[in-house]
């Protein structure tokens, strides 16, 4: 990228770079990111595995992952990311009465 | 690299870490009241606590040439005692007239129950009635939506100017919910929760560059006091320009933090 010209684009017309192509590239991402999120990915399929072999009930948040992995896989028409974390989400709107934990656990008790 | 540092827990770091960040290039560092790990089991141990955010720490930071501020405030994890909140509340205004306090913060809601609000609700009272800004926390994984949401419908009801509150701690479903509704935004960098900075580099190419900050909110837990500065390195290799990437780590938290007359950086 020429980074004169990039200098000549004030930050408020930021979002409008990658329409002329001044972003990275779908190889330049891959370059990047791709043993990062290939590692990981075997990491969750692992996990899973670890799940189904060890004996116990599982929980909520089994649930939630899989859930979780759904939306990542159809999110519909929203950025996977967020279709991820809102399905990982309380969709409640109301305050809650008094909580007996002061932790979150990553998944929404349903 | 210069940049600045708007959200670190220093009490829960070492000196080594101090070394670091100075090393690194950072000219002010932001400290807000927080969850210590424990709940403190008596107001006296809040009123230390703002003793060591006032004196101490800025002692201890100007050893390394560092300028540190700080927000206070009894943070939401231990907000959920509505008469220990009020005694906390009520020690506040003792110390805001220092010269390093830059605000109310970090407040908001942890489990997003009705006392948490009601001590939120009393904070921004306090903060509208000093004329302070005001730093919010919003809540970890699952409640984080729903508490964003509650955070921003209380800031509208009490009729806050939202230029003078960053809502922190946003990810990919939040950040929307905050600038659409005319608040700064703050991203944390954590190794495990939060946002990576790839990720936090994704939110700035989709919601832009515009009343954002990044911050690594270091404390006792798994956390990064070089976040920010490895997540500027991270936008080098996006090929983000050298001028983007101090308005995002520099330019942006001074614009903010200067609407305090006590910061000067």
């Amino acid at each position: 990228m020429d980074q004169k010209i990039l200098a000549q684009i004030p930050p408020s017309e930021f979002r409008w770079r990658a329409y002329i192509g001044l972003m990275p590239n779908k190889t330049d991402i891959l370059d990047l990111y791709f043993m990062d999120a290939r590692y990981k990915l075997i990491d969750i399929a692992a996990f899973l595995d670890r799940l189904d072999r060890h004996e116990g009930e599982s929980d909520f948040r089994h649930a939630g992952f899989l859930k979780a992995m759904e939306a990542m896989l159809n999110p519909g028409d929203q950025p996977r990311a967020k279709a991820v974390l809102e399905s990982l989400s309380d969709h409640s709107t109301e305050p809650a009465g008094k909580s007996e934990i002061q932790f979150a656990y990553g998944a929404p008790q349903e | 690299m210069r940049y600045i540092e708007p959200h670190a827990h220093m009490v829960s770091r070492t000196t080594d870490d101090y070394q670091a960040i100075a090393q690194a290039g950072c000219q002010a560092l932001c400290e807000p009241a927080f969850w210590a790990g424990y709940d403190r089991g008596s107001v006296e141990g809040f009123r230390d606590y703002f003793r060591q955010l006032t004196q101490y720490e800025p002692a201890r930071a100007a050893k390394f040439g560092i300028p540190h501020y700080t927000w206070l405030c009894i943070n939401p994890k231990e907000a959920d005692d509505v008469v220990f909140g009020r005694e906390v509340l009520s020690v506040i205004p003792e110390f805001l007239d220092q010269s390093t306090v830059l605000g109310i913060g970090e407040i908001g809601l942890n489990k997003n129950t009705r006392n948490e609000h009601t001590i939120l609700e009393e904070h921004i009272a306090l903060a509208q009635e000093r004329d302070l800004p005001i730093l919010v926390h919003t809540p970890h994984l699952e409640d984080k939506l729903k508490g964003t949401r509650l955070i921003v419908d209380a800031m509208k009801n009490a009729g806050v100017n939202p230029d003078r509150v960053i809502i922190d701690h946003v990810e990919e479903h939040t950040a929307a919910i905050a600038l659409d509704a005319g608040f700064w935004a703050g991203m944390t960098l954590y190794p495990e929760s939060k946002c990576t900075p790839a990720r936090a580099i994704d939110i700035l190419e989709t919601f832009g560059t515009e009343r954002i900050w990044m911050n690594s909110a270091c404390d006792w837990g798994i956390s990064d006091p070089l976040a920010v500065v490895k997540c500027a390195l991270e936008m080098k290799k996006r090929q983000h320009s050298g001028e983007l990437i101090e308005k995002v780590i520099y330019g942006n938290p001074r614009t903010f933090l200067s609407q305090s007359p006590n910061f000067k950086v």
